[in-house]
């Protein structure tokens, strides 16, 4: 599903490597989770992948189902599929989320050659997907993200996600800033949402996290490189040993 | 939001740089000789059929403006205007006055058709929700056609061409015209006394709420034609009028002058709303042409617990100077600015109000939203003062500045000053630039980049849209993503 081969990554201008020589494979229906220290260029490899115009690739490649994806601009890899769920979501004033969601929609309806979904079929879909998630329908007339709390916002990053139904997800450290019951309201989300033609990439830097999404495999990353892969126990080490260990290696 | 959607749909159906409501209409036009002396001034009266009054009237202006010099503080540079290389005078053959629809000559006809302004009455009453705007059009210097006179004559209320209403009202214009832009008041006020051609007059009799929207809307066509169109909108005791103005012109390489006065009177406990949605072609993507967009728009609360509120959307002209501005002389009168100014390319915007508290208790709310792309700058220029018996006056200011790219410059220049202790004045003011996070996060999502500018864009200027009458909102809506076209990128 998602290739990433011996990525080199560095940024744009600059001689600052970030990735250097990442390679990892997630399958379908796979959930995989990236952990490592601060640093480790864990969020650079979300951008990259999503198609953030600030890095340039030096080496590598990166496939979706088989096709390289570096030729394509961040909008056009959304409409292939890919969801990025931000650590930090933006906030869009004046933009009522329900404006936003139904712009993003059909944006990549769209771009599919779809038709544009129905008003009814919109509405209905939104409620559904909202309920579940704890989201009221004053928040969705609100401006998108302002004035939203941390858990706020990360709920409206899995409703988006519930609403896109993309192909893959990455999550970047979407447990940062949520309380427990938070927590458990978005992970049950992402959850709903595994499904064997869906793979995913769950970057967080705790294994509390991973108790509530329990992942199929587990990488550690350590100065841009994938540095170990094991199963849900090697996120369980982590948690006792540190990183400390790894980032010996990389060095 | 179908709007939002419209608006990406539009940015995608169009080519960069392309201004479409640039073409000419190839008519017969009747000219004045080129230049301007006491002669062109009597020429213009003669045309016009005016009364003894008005022609002193005119040539009291002309002299005054002689002794003129042109205003120089606008943060706005351009090559002096040659005044004597303009014609002062431009209609089209068939059309001597304005008539009756048939009467109107079909190229006219159609040229509105093709900018999309329904001058037929019926198709306006078969078109949607049942919203019936009359309309008056402006073709360089005269009226051609205005809508739904009948109508509008059942309710009392007049809306005709100035030219007209010389003839048939004279009292009235008379008793009103220029007692709010006085022919002294500034350089192209006092050249547009001088020298109008033509433009809308409206009058709502006391406690009328005028039945429909009216509007007015305003072509150049010919080359090396200067437009000076007049209007004058009177709200009696306790009327209501909501009034709208669009303007556009065809892909020129010269520069065109449009210098307009619009005054506005409102007496006790009248209400006038006066839209603007300004298209007037920019200039192409190197600057070269545009029009000249130097106008005087003032409104008198002249009574008490009056109300005058402008909205504008200013996307168009090469260079924009304009200040709608509000005098509140009634007690409890109320003045309201909203404005949205875009530049692209090359534009120079220098606009903003005046709100001039004369009277107890009155208040004012000014907000002014200017976006900035390309190379273009951006000014908002306001004053808000306070008579020393302007006693419990406020006002509350709200400036926002939106860059996109880093080439274009934004600037707010406010005046505040009161000579009375009680008054409150409040003054907020902010720049921002498109964050190319936030452009990002809405393109993750699968908008491509000028979808995700129009969308920030439309969001930032929320406020000011919202003041709009629906119908104009959306196109307003959409005018704003094609100023915005190759701002990115």
């Amino acid at each position: 599903m998602l290739e990433i081969r011996n990525l080199h990554v560095k940024i744009a201008d600059s001689d600052k490597a970030i990735l250097n020589g990442l390679t990892l494979t997630v399958k379908a229906g796979e959930v995989a989770a990236i952990m490592g220290p601060n640093g480790s260029g864990k969020s650079t490899l979300s951008y990259v992948v999503s198609g953030k115009e600030d890095y340039e690739i030096t080496e590598g490649d990166i496939l979706l189902n088989g096709q390289s994806i570096l030729d394509m601009e961040a909008h056009e890899r959304a409409a292939a599929g890919l969801f990025l769920a931000f650590q930090y979501p933006l906030e869009i004033p004046g933009v009522a989320t329900m404006t936003f969601l139904k712009a993003a929609m059909n944006a990549q309806r769209k771009s599919r050659g779809e038709a544009e979904i129905s008003p009814t079929d919109f509405m209905k879909a939104v409620r559904g997907a909202a309920d579940k998630l704890g989201i009221n329908q004053d928040m969705l007339k609100r401006a998108l993200n302002v004035g939203f709390s941390g858990g706020e916002k990360k709920r409206m990053e899995i409703l988006q996600m519930a609403l896109l139904q993309p192909k893959f997800c990455i999550l970047d450290e979407t447990d940062s800033g949520l309380d427990i019951d938070a927590l458990r309201i978005v992970s049950e989300g992402v959850n709903a949402l595994r499904a064997p033609d869906r793979g995913m990439l769950v970057i967080t830097h705790y294994q509390r996290l991973l108790d509530h999404i329990v992942p199929d495999t587990v990488h550690v990353m350590a100065k841009g490189r994938i540095v170990k892969s094991g199963g849900p126990e090697l996120a369980h080490d982590l948690e006792k040993n540190g990183y400390a260990a790894y980032v010996g290696e990389a060095a | 939001m179908a709007a939002v959607k419209e608006t990406v749909d539009h940015v995608r159906s169009i080519d960069v740089d392309q201004y479409k409501y640039g073409f000419v209409t190839d008519i017969e036009s009747e000219l004045a000789p080129k230049g301007l002396n006491e002669d062109i001034v009597r020429y213009i009266s003669a045309k016009k059929g005016e009364p003894q009054w008005l022609l002193d009237w005119r040539l009291d202006a002309f002299r005054r403006w002689k002794t003129m010099t042109e205003p120089s503080w606008a943060r706005v540079s351009y090559p002096p205007v040659d005044f004597q290389d303009l014609h002062y005078y431009a209609a089209p053959k068939k059309t001597p006055g304005p008539k009756s629809l048939d009467e109107v000559d079909p190229e006219l006809l159609a040229t509105y058709e093709k900018l999309g302004i329904p001058l037929r009455e019926r198709e306006v009453l078969a078109g949607v929700e049942g919203a019936k705007v009359a309309v008056d059009a402006v073709f360089d210097s005269v009226s051609v056609v205005t809508t739904f006179k009948e109508e509008l004559a059942k309710a009392g209320v007049i809306f005709c061409s100035i030219s007209e209403a010389v003839k048939e009202h004279p009292d009235l214009v008379r008793k009103y015209l220029g007692t709010v832009v006085p022919t002294t008041d500034n350089f192209y006020a006092t050249l547009n006394s001088a020298v109008f051609s033509d433009g809308s007059f409206v009058y709502i009799p006391p406690g009328v709420r005028c039945p429909m929207e009216l509007s007015t809307y305003f072509r150049i066509n010919e080359q090396k034609t200067g437009q000076f169109e007049r209007t004058l909108i009177i709200a009696a005791e306790g009327a209501y009028v909501s009034y709208l103005e669009g303007c556009t012109a065809p892909k020129r390489d010269e520069n065109q002058l449009h210098a307009a006065v619009v005054e506005l009177i409102a007496l006790d406990e009248a209400e006038i709303k006066y839209s603007t949605v300004q298209n007037w072609y920019p200039g192409d993507k190197d600057g070269k042409g545009g029009i000249y967009n130097f106008v005087t728009k003032r409104g008198d609360c002249r009574g008490k617990k009056s109300k005058i509120s402008w909205t504008q959307v200013e996307t168009g002209s090469a260079i924009t100077w304009k200040y709608p501005s509000c005098i509140l002389r009634g007690d409890g009168s109320s003045g309201e600015f909203y404005s949205i100014a875009i530049s692209n390319g090359y534009q120079q915007v220098d606009s903003g109000t005046k709100m001039i508290h004369l009277g107890r208790n009155t208040t004012s709310k000014i907000i002014s939203k200017g976006i900035a792309a390309g190379h273009s700058d951006n000014t908002y220029r306001g004053q808000v003062s306070a008579h020393r018996k302007a006693t419990g006056a406020r006002n509350f200011t709200n400036c926002d500045s939106l860059l996109i790219g880093d080439l274009c410059g934004a600037h707010t220049v406010p005046y505040i000053e009161s000579k009375n202790a009680s008054v409150v004045f409040e003054h907020e003011a902010t720049t921002s630039k498109i964050a190319e996070d936030q452009l990002f996060y809405c393109m993750q999502r699968g908008l491509d980049e000028e979808a995700a500018v129009a969308l920030i864009v439309n969001g930032f200027v929320k406020d000011v849209l919202q003041q709009l009458p629906m119908e104009f909102a959306v196109e307003a809506q959409k005018l704003i993503a094609v100023s915005l076209e190759g701002s990115v990128g």
